[in-house]
C-alpha cells in the first residue's frame, strides 16, 4: 500500500479545545462590563477597550516576530484579554496614548521578559495598570462623569476613597449599595457594575473555563475580614457588603486572579491564594494610605504561587496505602 | 445502588455504537501467520523449533525463560518457513519473527483438567497453576503480563478478592462487551478456576454502566461467591488500580502491587482463556478482537489466530474507506499506531483502529497555561502539568519524586489539555530512561 499512516503517539483523539477558544470565551465573558461602560461612561469607554486590546495584539505580535523571530507565531488572544482588562481598569477619561504605554508595559515586560504566555510570574495586565498608577498618579485618580440619565449621582470619588476620607456614613449616604451592585457609581470603566461581570463570570463557569474556588475563597474572606471590624467600628471600617461592590473587588476576584497562568490550579492552592488576596485586600483597604488594594493583593499572591504550588502539590493515589494495608 | 467508580477521569466519545451489535465472527485461516516470539510483558521465551519443522495447532513452539515468561503455541498446523527479526510495534526492537505456513487444522492440546472442581488446595496449586503458565496464557486487556505471575505470591499470601476486568473503558472497543454476552458462562468459570487457585471467597465482574446486555448475561451465572457489579461509565475505569478502588475502595500502594492489598484483576478474555486452557486444555493461540473505526468499511467482532497479518483482518473488515489516515492495535487513548499492516496480530491486541485522515491532525504542542484540567483529569492524584515541565527542564530525578513513575499512561491529561501537550510521549520517556538506569545499575 502506497499511503502514509500517521504514527502520531496516544492519546489518538482529543479534546477540540484550544488555547485560543478559551481567550475567546474570557473577551466575551467581558463584553456585558464593556457594554455597560459604554452606557455610562460614553463611546470613550468603548474606544479605550478597543485600543487597549488591538494595541496589545499589535505588540505582542510585533514582538514574537521581530524580536523573539518566532516565524510561526500565530495570536492566541491571551494579549487581547490582558490589553481590554488594562483598558477596564483604567477611568473612561483616561487618555489613550497612555493606555498604550500601560499595554506595552504590560506585555512586553510583565508577559514577554519572561517568555511569554504560561511564563510569566505576575499577572500582566495587574503590573500595567500598577506601573500607570505609579507613574501617572493624577491621571488615573481623574474620574470621568457619569453621563447616563438615570445617574444621580452627585460626587466624583469612588466609594472606597469617600470611605476612607469621609467614613461609612456619609459614603452610604452618597453611594446606595444597589448603585453600587448595578455600576451607577464611580471607578475604573471596567470594574463599576458588578453585576455585569457576575454576568460574564456566569458564562465563563458554564463554559467550564474558570476554576470558581479563587473567587469563592478571595470573596469569602473579604466578607468575613470586613465583617469583624465592621463589627469593631462601623464608621471607619465599612459594611462588607460595601467592601464587596465598592471598588474593584469584582473584577479583580472573578477575572484578575482567576488568570490561570499566575494562579494555582489544585484545589488546595486555590483556596490559598484566594484567602492570601482576600487578606491582603483588606489589610490594604483598611490600615493602607490606598483605597483600594485588589491589585496589589493579588501581585502579591501571584509571587507566592511557587511557594504555594509547593505546599499544596496532592497527595498521589495510593499514598495513604499503607494504612489500608494495616486494616487489611 | 451508587455506581462504583474513581476519582477524576474523563469522558471520551464512547463510539462503540460501530461494533457493538455485530457478534463475534471467526475468520478463516490465514495463508501464512507470523508470529512474534516476543509476546508477553517479561522474558520473551526460547524458541524450540527450527525451520523447516511441522508443527500442530496448539504445539508449544517456545519455552518460557524465567518466572515472568510463558510459552508460544503454534497457532495453526503447517511448516515453519522462515525465522526472521522484525521491528515490534511495542518494544520498538528488531525482534524474532516465525512465519509458518498454515494448512488444514490439526490440534495439539494439553491434558483437559476436566475435574479441576474436585481438586484439593495442593493440586490446584499445581495443577492449575502450571495450567496457566502451561497454556502461554497473559493478560489479554492488553498489558500481556502473564497471568499465573500473579498467583506466585497469591498463593502464599491471603488473596480477598479476584476481580474480572470488563469495563473496556477504551472508547470503540467492543470485543470485551461481545466476550461477555456470547460466553458469560464460561467467563464465570474461568473466574471460579481462579478463586479456586488462590483461595479467595469473593469474585467480582466489573462491568461499566454503558455495557446492560453483557451485565445481564454475567448476571444469570452469579452466585454467591460471584458478583457482576455495574461500574460508572468513565474513562480510564479499566485500570487496575481505578477498577480496584471502584469496587472494594482498596487503593494500590504507589509502587505496589494489587496483591497487596489482597486483590488480583484480570481481563474477562483473559478469564475466558483460562477456562478454556483448563477444561479443554487449549492453549492461547486464538483471541477476539474489534476492527473497527470511521476508516473502516464494516467494522466488526472478529476470533482470529495469533499471528494473522493486520491487512487480511482490514480485508475481511470491508477495507479502509479512504487512503491514510491512522492504524492503531488497541483503542484510540492508548493504542499503538503502526505503518506496516503486514505486521500481525499479537496475544495482546485487543483491536484494530482505523481512524480517518480527517481525524489525524498534526499535533503542535503550546505553552502550558496552567489551566489545571489535567490535574482534574488525573485518576492517580498526578500534576501532569507540573512533570511535563519537569521532564522538558530534564529533571528527571525531581519528575520521579513527584510520581512520573506512577503514572498509568492513560492519557487522560494529553486528551484534555488544551495546549495539546503530548504528556504521555514525555512521561514514557522518562519511565524509560529510569528503567534503562536503574536497570543497568542492579
Amino acid at each position: 500500500m502506497a499511503t502514509l499512516l500517521s504514527t502520531s503517539p496516544a492519546p489518538h483523539i482529543r479534546v477540540k479545545d484550544t488555547v485560543p477558544k478559551i481567550m475567546r470565551d474570557v473577551l466575551i465573558a467581558l463584553i456585558p462590563a464593556v457594554i455597560f461602560a459604554v452606557y455610562a461612561f460614553g463611546w470613550n469607554a468603548l474606544w479605550l477597550c478597543v485600543i487597549g486590546a488591538l494595541s496589545a495584539e499589535l505588540i505582542e505580535y510585533g514582538i514574537m516576530r521581530f524580536l523573539r523571530k518566532k516565524k510561526d507565531f500565530r495570536p492566541d488572544g491571551s494579549a487581547a484579554v490582558t490589553g481590554l482588562l488594562l483598558a477596564m481598569n483604567v477611568s473612561a477619561s483616561f487618555s489613550w496614548y497612555l493606555l498604550i504605554i500601560g499595554v506595552l508595559v504590560a506585555i512586553g515586560i510583565a508577559k514577554h521578559t519572561y517568555g511569554g504566555i504560561g511564563n510569566n510570574p505576575f499577572n500582566p495586565a495587574l503590573i500595567g495598570r500598577v506601573f500607570l498608577v505609579i507613574s501617572f498618579p493624577v491621571q488615573m485618580s481623574v474620574w470621568a462623569p457619569l453621563n447616563h440619565a438615570a445617574s444621580t449621582l452627585v460626587t466624583s470619588a469612588t466609594p472606597l476613597s469617600i470611605l476612607k476620607q469621609k467614613g461609612f456614613e456619609e459614603a452610604a449616604r452618597q453611594v446606595s449599595l444597589l448603585d453600587m451592585f448595578i455600576g451607577n457609581t464611580q471607578g475604573c470603566l471596567g470594574e463599576v457594575s458588578a453585576l455585569a461581570l457576575i454576568i460574564g463570570f456566569i458564562f465563563l463557569l458554564w463554559r467550564k473555563r474558570v476554576n470558581p474556588i479563587i473567587p469563592i475563597a478571595y470573596i469569602g474572606t473579604v466578607l468575613l475580614f470586613s465583617f469583624l471590624f465592621f463589627m469593631i467600628n462601623p464608621n471607619q471600617f465599612g459594611s462588607p457588603i460595601f467592601h464587596l461592590l465598592g471598588g474593584g473587588l469584582m473584577i479583580g476576584a472573578l477575572f484578575m486572579a482567576t488568570d490561570m497562568v499566575t494562579s494555582p490550579a489544585t484545589m488546595k492552592g486555590a483556596f490559598i491564594y484566594g484567602i492570601g488576596c482576600g487578606i491582603i485586600t483588606m489589610l490594604i483597604r483598611l490600615f493602607g494610605a490606598l483605597p483600594e488594594g485588589v491589585s496589589f493583593s493579588i501581585l502579591i499572591m501571584n509571587a507566592c504561587k511557587p511557594l504555594i504550588d509547593k505546599i499544596s502539590r496532592p497527595k498521589p493515589f495510593g499514598y495513604v496505602a499503607p494504612e489500608v494495608k494495616k486494616n487489611g | 445502588m451508587a455506581i462504583l467508580s474513581f476519582i477524576g477521569g474523563i469522558h471520551p466519545p464512547e463510539r462503540k455504537e460501530l461494533a457493538k451489535g455485530r457478534p463475534i465472527q471467526e475468520i478463516p485461516i490465514p495463508k501464512s501467520v507470523y508470529l512474534f516470539v516476543n509476546q508477553n510483558t517479561g522474558k520473551p521465551p526460547a524458541v524450540s523449533v527450527k525451520k523447516g519443522d511441522s508443527v500442530k495447532t496448539g504445539q508449544k513452539i517456545a519455552e518460557a525463560q524465567g518466572p515472568v515468561s510463558v510459552p508460544l503455541h503454534s497457532p495453526v498446523t503447517g511448516v515453519i518457513s522462515d525465522i526472521k527479526k522484525v521491528m515490534h510495534p511495542i518494544t520498538q526492537k528488531p525482534e524474532e519473527l516465525l512465519v509458518i505456513d498454515s494448512e488444514t487444522d490439526q490440534f495439539d492440546f494439553l491434558e483437559p483438567l476436566s475435574d479441576w472442581k474436585a481438586y484439593d488446595k495442593e493440586k490446584s496449586h499445581t495443577l492449575l497453576y502450571e495450567r496457566i503458565k502451561e497454556a502461554g496464557i497473559v493478560g489479554l486487556g492488553g498489558a500481556t503480563f502473564p497471568s499465573h505471575f500473579k498467583y506466585l505470591e497469591a498463593m502464599k499470601k491471603p488473596v480477598d478478592y479476584v476481580i474480572l476486568n470488563g469495563a473496556e473503558c477504551e472508547p470503540y472497543l467492543t470485543i470485551d462487551d461481545r466476550m461477555m454476552v456470547e460466553h458469560p458462562a464460561q467467563i464465570v468459570g474461568g473466574l471460579e478456576i481462579l478463586l479456586k487457585i488462590c483461595g479467595a471467597s469473593k469474585g467480582y465482574i466489573g462491568v461499566e454502566d454503558n455495557k446492560p446486555e453483557a451485565f445481564e448475561a454475567l448476571k444469570k451465572y452469579a452466585n454467591d461467591r460471584i458478583e457482576p457489579a455495574l461500574v460508572k461509565t468513565k474513562y480510564p475505569q479499566g485500570g487496575e488500580k481505578q477498577m480496584i478502588y471502584a469496587l472494594t475502595k482498596r487503593s494500590v500502594p504507589v509502587g505496589g502491587f494489587p496483591i497487596h492489598i489482597g486483590v488480583i484483576v484480570h481481563n474477562v478474555a483473559t478469564a475466558f482463556a483460562i477456562y478454556e486452557a483448563v477444561e479443554k486444555g487449549k492453549p492461547l493461540y486464538e483471541r477476539g478482537l474489534t476492527v473497527t473505526g470511521e476508516g473502516i468499511a464494516k467494522p466488526g467482532n472478529l476470533w482470529v489466530r495469533v499471528g494473522t497479518p493486520i491487512q487480511e483482518l482490514i480485508t475481511y473488515a470491508g477495507g479502509l474507506h479512504s487512503e491514510g489516515g491512522k492504524v492503531i492495535l488497541g483503542g484510540p487513548m492508548m493504542g499503538v499506531p503502526i505503518k506496516d499492516l503486514t505486521l500481525p496480530v499479537m496475544k495482546g491486541t485487543s483491536g484494530i483502529l482505523v481512524l480517518t485522515p480527517e481525524m489525524v491532525s498534526e499535533i503542535n504542542e503550546t505553552a502550558c497555561i496552567n489551566c489545571g484540567r489535567c490535574l482534574m483529569a488525573c485518576s492517580l492524584r498526578l500534576e501532569p502539568n507540573y512533570l511535563v515541565k519537569l521532564v522538558k527542564a530534564k529533571k528527571f530525578e525531581e519528575a520521579y519524586k513527584y510520581g512520573v513513575l506512577n503514572c498509568c499512561e492513560c492519557g487522560s491529561c494529553a486528551y484534555v489539555c488544551p495546549s495539546k501537550i503530548e504528556h504521555v510521549k514525555h512521561f514514557k520517556l522518562a519511565k524509560k530512561l529510569h528503567a534503562t538506569l536503574k536497570g543497568g545499575k542492579k
